[in-house]
């Protein structure tokens, strides 16, 4: 039943690029776009995680580049951005205790990216640092600047770690498939805890290891359904609902006694 | 069947909580206990958060012990008088308790301390059961006449000021103990989302020599309106009150103690006593393992409160 496929619809072909006469004289830029169908996606209660597929359009491409696979894309699913707070334990007369604990501020709750090819054979290192592109290189604000370089550094990998520990950050190498010269289709990978709000979606365009274009889209993922409307009534009307769940408590225990009585 | 619990927002397989209800049911039925000292800790070996687990536990134990305490309404072996007083300091115990619960959680430190408590408390109350009716069992085999406390014997409780007469337990006994040990229960209630059914009684047996057959419907009592009392405020502080894993628990439980209800009668009073301290002394023993253990991964992640 967790079974959803949001296809984000293909977004205009670039059918006159090819019939362009400029092009015969310089070749024109490439251009990337992705577009989606709808602005939001409902996930049931019983989600278990999916694959979201992206589709989009590579336009003034160059035919013999395309042919030497020389054309890359990373498209990456961000999440909304919260604040975290990633706690170390630590070993006190045998105990495991946590102890020392690092806030960082507006870090994606998720960051689900597809590539053409592996990540390092896309473009090198540093051009994923500028574009603060992959889990790897967002940059993760400390809430106090006062510690040391040494210990942010390891709660900032410890914070990656788990993120991709528990599948909100993931990677699906492959997950970018050219359906033609000009069309892809991108699989991103949604983990089972994927966070309500306001998803990002961005597509890289690579040219022989070089940044070319960036297209984006916003995505709405809303949580629907019978235990929704309970998170929302707890959070909502907490006294209501703690009266209600008192109140179930009783009838339940009454309704037992009458049913099972043995005595 | 799996189902996905709102709060918790993790999916469960809708049977095995079930079966837990029932079986902790039928154990409390058996052993005349409210059942949530084992509720939690299993919520939690099933990977239930611990603060749910908690909240969730205290929503729990009201059913099982309203549904306890109607038959000792009808029996008339509960002092109203008495448990309205334990509710008294329950509810200024279960305040701060909650207080406590909130203060922890932002420090990260809930988990460890719920642990600890329940390792400390389980592990004590388990241990002297266990001693009492090993001590016990082995008297009847020797064929000695057990030896019973000298009752009326009066210790330094019955001599505190402020003191009250509670008729239906034919008690006339100073305030401030009863007080005390109902702040006690409710603090205990709200960290550890607990009835406190398994101190009260005891305490009420041996501290304020309350006649054996008022004391489990008056704990019963006054358990049903501190966890009702924790219920809410943990819901309205917390959030973290889930009715549906909740729902599913007292399902089970509310059958599950009938039928252990009866399974106890055949049973002798010193061997319940001894499996149950088994039981008690197990999830201590279980609970404990997890705190020495190296964790999977050191480190871990958790939201920032608006607070």
């Amino acid at each position: 039943m967790a079974d959803f496929r949001a296809f984000l619809a293909a977004a205009s072909l670039s059918l006159f690029a090819a019939a362009s006469p400029a092009r015969a004289q310089t070749p024109a830029t490439e251009n990337i776009q992705i577009g989606l169908s709808t602005d939001h996606v409902s996930i049931t209660a019983g989600f278990s995680g999916a694959d979201l597929t992206i589709f989009g359009s590579l336009e003034n491409a160059d035919p013999r580049v395309a042919r030497q696979g020389r054309y890359d894309i990373v498209v990456v699913l961000e999440g909304p951005a919260r604040p975290v707070v990633v706690r170390r334990k630590d070993r006190v007369l045998g105990i495991w205790i946590n102890l020392e604990s690092e806030t960082f501020e507006n870090v994606p709750v998720s960051y689900s990216v597809a590539t053409t090819r592996p990540l390092q054979d896309v473009t090198d290192p540093n051009s994923y640092k500028q574009l603060s592109l992959g889990a790897a290189n967002i940059y993760m604000q400390p809430a106090d600047d006062g510690d040391s370089p040494a210990t942010i550094q390891e709660f900032t990998a410890a914070l990656r770690e788990r993120k991709t520990a528990t599948g909100l950050y993931s990677v699906n190498v492959g997950g970018v498939q050219f359906l033609s010269q000009n069309l892809f289709r991108a699989t991103v990978r949604l983990a089972p805890n994927v966070p309500v709000g306001t998803h990002k979606a961005r597509a890289f365009l690579f040219k022989s290891g070089l940044f070319i274009k960036e297209s984006s889209a916003q995505l709405e993922i809303r949580k629907s359904g019978f235990e929704q409307s309970i998170f929302r009534v707890a959070h909502d009307f907490s006294f209501l609902y703690g009266v209600f769940a008192v109140s179930l408590a009783m009838l339940t225990g009454w309704l037992g006694r009458l049913v099972f009585r043995k005595d | 069947m799996g189902i996905y619990l709102p709060i918790a927002e993790i999916s469960v397989n809708i049977f095995v909580l079930l079966a837990m209800g029932a079986a902790v049911g039928f154990l409390s039925g058996m052993f005349g206990v409210g059942g949530g000292f084992l509720i939690t800790p299993l919520l939690i070996f099933y990977n239930i958060p611990p603060a749910i687990a908690v909240a969730t536990g205290a929503n729990q134990v009201i059913a099982s012990s309203f549904s306890g305490a109607l038959s000792h309404v009808k029996r008339g072996t509960l002092d109203f008088k008495l448990g309205g007083v334990l509710l008294a300091g329950g509810i200024v115990g279960s305040t701060g308790g909650i207080f406590v619960f909130g203060f922890l959680r932002r420090l990260g430190q809930l988990d460890l301390f719920i642990s600890l408590l329940y390792v400390v408390l389980l592990g004590t109350v388990g241990g002297l059961m266990l001693v009492e009716s090993v001590n016990a069992l082995r008297a009847t085999r020797s064929g000695a006449a057990p030896v019973l406390k000298k009752s009326g014997q009066h210790n330094w409780i019955h001599r505190l000021p402020l003191k009250m007469r509670f008729r239906a337990s034919k008690l006339f006994v100073s305030v401030i103990p009863v007080l005390g040990l109902g702040a006690g229960i409710g603090f205990l209630s709200s960290i550890m989302g607990v009835g406190g059914g398994f101190i009260m009684v005891p305490a009420l047996i041996y501290l304020l020599k309350v006649p054996t057959n008022v004391v489990i419907g008056t704990s019963l009592f006054q358990i049903i309106f501190t966890s009702a009392y924790t219920t809410l405020v943990h819901a309205t502080t917390n959030q973290t009150v889930d009715v549906m894993l909740a729902f599913l628990l007292m399902a089970g439980g509310v059958a599950g103690a009938q039928y252990g209800a009866k399974a106890g009668q055949r049973l002798r009073g010193e061997q319940l006593r001894a499996l149950l301290a088994l039981l008690v002394l197990a999830v201590a023993f279980r609970l404990a393992i997890d705190l020495f253990v190296t964790p999977p991964s050191l480190y871990s992640l958790s939201g920032v409160d608006p607070t």
